[in-house]
C-alpha cells in the first residue's frame, strides 16, 4: 500500500530539483560566510583604534567614529580634486591624524586626567570633539553625501569551484586586505617592541611603569596618537565601502564599541576576530534570516559571550 | 484766596490727568500698531544634519526663497513673513520638543512640518493636540491612522499615497509581463508605508511576492541581500530605501547582479546630485519613482523650471553647500508654503478653522502647477513620475542636467522613453 502510494503521488522535489536546491544552499552559505569575513574587516578596520585608546587607555574616546568620517572627507578631497587613489590617500592623511591624535590626548591630559577628572568630564570632553567635529564638516563639505572613485568600486571578480559559484567584491576585498595589514602589524607592534609592551604595561599597572623609569603619560599619548592614525585608512575604507555624509559616524558607535568589549579590552587580536565573528554574523542573518535580525543576532552574541566570560572574548580583565 | 488755590489745584490736577491719559494713550497706540506689523512667524523642525539633510537644506533655501518673494510682494496679511526654524538632526526623537518650543516660546503664528514622513509623524501630536493648520513636506501616508482635518500634504501621491506612490512604477513595468516580485524596504516610517503600498500593487497585478525583507538603517554591506533575492529569482525586484541604503544597493546589485527585469520603486537619494554623480553609470537601469525631471514633455509642473534655475543660480552665488541641482524638493517646498501664504490672504485673518475649510474646498495654482487637496489632506490625483536611468557615461553631474539620463516611463502622455530591462543597460 506504501509503495503504490508512492507512486501514486511523487514528491514534487525530483532529485535534479533537490540537488539545485541544495547548490543555491551551499552557493548562498559560501558567498555569505566570505561576504561576513570580508565585512568584518571593514569593521576590525573601524574599530581597532578605538580598541587601542578605549581598550587599552581607557579613554572613552566616543568621537572616534565621527574622526574617521572626518578622515573619509579627506580622502574624498585627496580623490576629487587630485585624483588620489582612496587608499592611498588614506595612507597620506595618516600622519595628521596621528599629530591630532597627539594634540587632543595632550589636551585632555591637561585638563581631565591629571586632576582625575576624566571619568565623566572626558566622556563629555569626547562628546563635545564629536559635535566639534560634524559642525566642521558641515560647514566645510556641507551634508551631501560623498562617494570617491576607484577601479576596484563596483566591480567584482567572480569563480566557479566544484560547481558552485562565488562572487567577490574588490572594495570590500580591499577594505579586508588593508583592515587585516593594518589590525596584524598593530598587533605584532604592540606585542614585540618595547613600547608595546609599555603601552600594554600602562593598562595593567601604571605605577609600576613609573617606577621602572617609563614616562607613563608620554607612553598613553603616543598610543593614544597611534589609535587615532588608523582613522586615516579605515576613513578611506569606510567612503569606498558607503557614502558618507558629517553625520554617518553615528551609525556605527554601537557597533565599534561592541565590537572592542566582545574582543576583549586591550587585545587589538581579540578585536580583530570579534569584527570576523560580528560581521560573518550579520551576513549569515541577512542572507538567510532576513537583515532585519542582524542587529538583534550581533548584540545578543555580545550578551552572551559577556554572560559568560565578563573580560570579552581575549580579555584579561583589570590587573590594577 | 483759600477757595480760589483749591479749585486751581482741582483744575492742575484735572489737567494733570489729562496729560498722563494722553501720553500713555500716544505711547501705547503706536505699540498696538506695531503688534499687527509684527512677522507673521512660521515654524517648523528641518533636517539640516544626518541621514536627510541633502533634501532638508534644499527646501530650507526654497523655502527661504519663498520668502522673499512673498515678503517683496507685501507678505501675508499685510505683515511681513519670517521663517523660525530648528535642526531636527534627521532624528524623530528631536521633533516633538521642537514644535512644543516653537508653539509656546517663540509663538508663532504657523506650524509647517519638516522634510519627510520619519520626521512628520512624531509632529502630529504636538499638531493635532492644538487643533491648528499642518502642512506636511513629502509625508507618505502620516495622515492614515489620524484623519486629522487641517492636515494638508504637498507630495502628489494621490489619495491614496502608499499606492498611488508606487503606482506610476507598477504601470511602468506591466510591458515585462513579470509573475514574482521581491520586495525590500527600510526599517523606516517611510519605507514601510511605500512598502505596503507596493504589496497593494502587487497583489493588484497578480504578482506572486518570493521575497519580502526589512533592512535596519545601519546596513555597511548590502551585497548578501541581493544574493539572497536572486536565490529566490523574482521577475522585479521592489526597493524603498533610504539614502545610506540606495547607495549600497546600486553597488552591491553593481557587484553581484541581478536577473530581475526592474530594479527601483521607491530609492529614495537617488534623485540626490551627491548620489547621482558618485553612483554615475551604476545608475544605469534603475527605474525609481521621481517628480521633476529635466525631460522635453516635463510640463506637469510649468513653474518648477523657473524655479529650480533661481535656485541653482542663489547656490552658486552664495556658495551654499546644498545639492546643486535641487530637483527633487525645490519646487514642492517652495509650493507647500506658498499655498499656506494663499489661504491666508484669502481668508484675510489667522483662524485656523477657516484656513483649513478654505484649504480644502480650493484648487491653488503654484509653481508645481494646480493643486487640490482631498478630505485627508492629500492630493487628489497622483502624479509621480516613474523614471529609467539610461546612457550614464560616467560621474560627471552635468550629464544630469540635460534631457536623457532619466527617460519617463510613466505617465505614458509624457513618457520620453521606453523602459528596457534592466540587464539590457547595464
Amino acid at each position: 500500500m506504501r509503495e503504490s502510494a508512492t507512486v501514486l503521488e511523487p514528491s514534487p522535489l525530483t532529485p535534479e530539483l533537490e540537488k539545485r536546491g541544495v547548490v543555491v544552499f551551499l552557493e548562498l552559505l559560501i558567498n555569505a560566510l566570505v561576504a561576513g569575513l570580508l565585512l568584518g574587516g571593514f569593521f576590525a578596520a573601524l574599530s581597532i583604534g578605538l580598541s587601542i585608546c578605549f581598550g587599552l587607555l581607557d579613554t572613552v574616546n566616543i568621537a572616534h567614529p565621527t574622526l574617521i568620517v572626518a578622515a573619509a572627507f579627506c580622502t574624498f578631497i585627496l580623490n576629487s580634486t587630485f585624483g588620489i587613489d582612496p587608499i592611498l590617500a588614506g595612507i597620506i592623511i595618516t600622519p595628521i591624524f596621528f599629530g591630532l591624535g597627539w594634540l587632543i590626548y595632550s589636551a585632555y591630559y591637561q585638563f581631565f586626567e591629571k586632576t582625575s577628572a576624566e571619568a565623566l568630564r572626558g566622556l563629555a570632553f569626547f562628546f563635545g570633539l564629536l559635535f566639534i567635529t560634524e559642525v566642521v564638516l558641515i560647514m566645510v563639505f556641507g551634508v551631501d553625501h560623498r562617494l570617491v572613485e576607484a577601479r576596484y568600486i563596483g566591480e567584482s571578480i567572480s569563480a566557479v569551484i566544484g560547481g558552485l559559484e562565488f562572487s567577490v567584491p574588490y572594495r570590500l576585498l580591499t577594505a579586508f586586505v588593508v583592515a587585516s595589514a593594518m589590525t596584524l602589524g598593530l598587533h605584532l607592534y604592540f606585542e614585540r617592541t618595547f613600547f608595546g609592551r609599555a603601552a600594554r604595561a600602562v593598562h595593567q599597572d601604571m605605577m609600576a611603569l613609573s617606577l621602572m623609569g617609563v614616562d607613563p603619560v608620554y607612553i598613553k599619548r603616543m598610543a593614544f596618537a597611534i589609535g587615532l592614525s588608523t582613522c586615516g585608512l579605515a576613513g578611506a575604507l569606510m567612503i569606498i565601502i558607503i557614502p558618507v555624509e558629517p553625520a554617518v559616524g553615528r551609525l556605527f558607535i554601537g557597533n565599534v564599541f561592541a565590537i572592542v568589549v566582545l574582543g576583549g579590552l586591550g587585545s587589538i587580536s581579540g578585536t580583530l576576530v570579534a569584527a570576523f565573528i560580528l560581521g560573518i554574523a550579520v551576513s549569515i542573518v541577512s542572507t538567510f534570516f532576513g537583515p532585519s535580525w542582524a542587529p538583534a543576532v550581533s548584540f545578543g552574541i555580545l550578551l552572551g559571550v559577556l554572560a559568560f566570560k565578563p573580560t570579552g572574548l581575549f580579555g584579561v580583565g583589570d590587573t590594577r | 484766596m483759600t477757595r480760589i488755590m483749591k479749585y486751581r489745584v482741582r483744575v492742575m490736577l484735572l489737567a494733570g490727568l489729562f496729560a498722563v491719559a494722553f501720553m500713555l494713550t500716544s505711547v501705547t497706540a503706536p505699540v498696538a500698531q506695531a503688534q499687527n506689523k509684527d512677522p507673521i512667524k512660521i515654524g517648523f523642525s528641518m533636517a539640516l544634519t544626518g541621514a536627510l539633510a541633502g533634501g532638508g537644506k534644499q527646501s530650507l533655501v526654497a523655502m527661504q526663497i519663498w520668502q522673499d518673494d512673498i515678503n517683496k510682494k507685501g507678505g501675508i496679511l499685510g505683515r511681513q513673513v519670517e521663517l523660525v526654524f530648528y535642526d531636527d538632526q534627521t532624528n524623530p526623537k528631536n521633533v516633538p520638543g521642537i514644535y512644543s518650543k516653537l508653539l509656546d516660546v517663540d509663538k508663532v503664528d504657523f506650524v509647517v512640518s519638516g522634510y519627510g514622513t520619519n520626521l512628520i509623524a512624531p509632529a502630529m501630536p504636538v499638531v493635532i493636540d492644538r487643533d491648528i493648520v499642518f502642512m506636511g513636506l513629502f509625508g507618505m501616508n502620516n495622515n492614515h491612522k489620524w484623519n486629522y482635518e487641517k492636515y494638508f500634504q504637498i507630495l502628489p501621491a494621490g489619495p491614496s499615497p502608499a499606492v498611488g506612490f508606487s503606482g506610476s512604477w507598477f504601470e511602468a513595468i506591466k510591458a515585462f509581463k513579470p509573475k514574482t516580485i521581491a520586495l525590500l524596504a527600510a526599517d523606516a516610517e517611510f519605507a514601510q508605508n511605500l512598502k505596503e503600498g507596493a504589496v497593494e500593487n502587487a497583489k493588484a497585478m497578480g504578482l506572486e511576492i518570493v521575497y519580502n525583507q526589512n533592512y535596519p538603517p545601519n546596513t555597511s554591506d548590502f551585497t548578501p541581500i541581493v544574493r539572497a533575492v536572486n536565490s529566490k529569482k523574482p521577475d522585479i525586484f521592489y526597493i524603498a530605501s533610504y539614502p545610506n541604503g540606495s547607495s549600497g544597493l546600486v553597488r552591491a546589485i553593481a557587484e553581484v547582479g541581478t536577473d530581475a527585469k526592474a530594479v527601483g520603486g521607491g530609492m529614495v537619494g537617488l534623485q540626490y546630485a551627491g548620489l547621482m554623480s558618485g553612483l554615475g553609470p551604476n545608475l544605469n537601469g534603475f527605474l525609481n519613482y521621481d517628480f521633476f525631471v529635466p525631460e522635453p514633455t516635463m510640463n506637469l509642473y510649468p513653474g518648477a523650471s523657473n524655479l529650480i534655475e533661481r535656485y541653482q543660480k542663489k547656490v552658486k552665488a552664495e556658495n551654499l553647500k546644498v545639492d546643486e541641482l535641487g530637483y527633487y524638493l525645490v519646487p514642492w517646498a517652495y509650493a507647500y508654503v506658498d499655498i499656506l501664504g494663499q489661504a491666508v490672504n484669502a481668508v484675510g485673518k489667522i483662524d485656523h478653522e477657516a484656513i483649513a475649510e478654505y484649504l480644502h474646498k480650493t484648487k491653488f495654482t503654484t509653481v508645481v502647477g494646480d493643486v487640490q487637496f482631498g478630505e485627508n489632506g492629500e492630493w487628489t490625483e497622483s502624479k509621480t513620475l516613474a523614471v529609467q536611468y539610461q546612457g550614464i557615461k560616467n560621474n560627471d553631474l552635468d550629464q544630469f542636467t540635460k534631457a536623457g539620463t532619466r527617460k519617463i516611463m510613466f505617465p505614458a502622455d509624457i513618457k520620453t522613453g521606453e523602459v528596457k530591462p534592466f540587464n539590457e543597460l547595464r
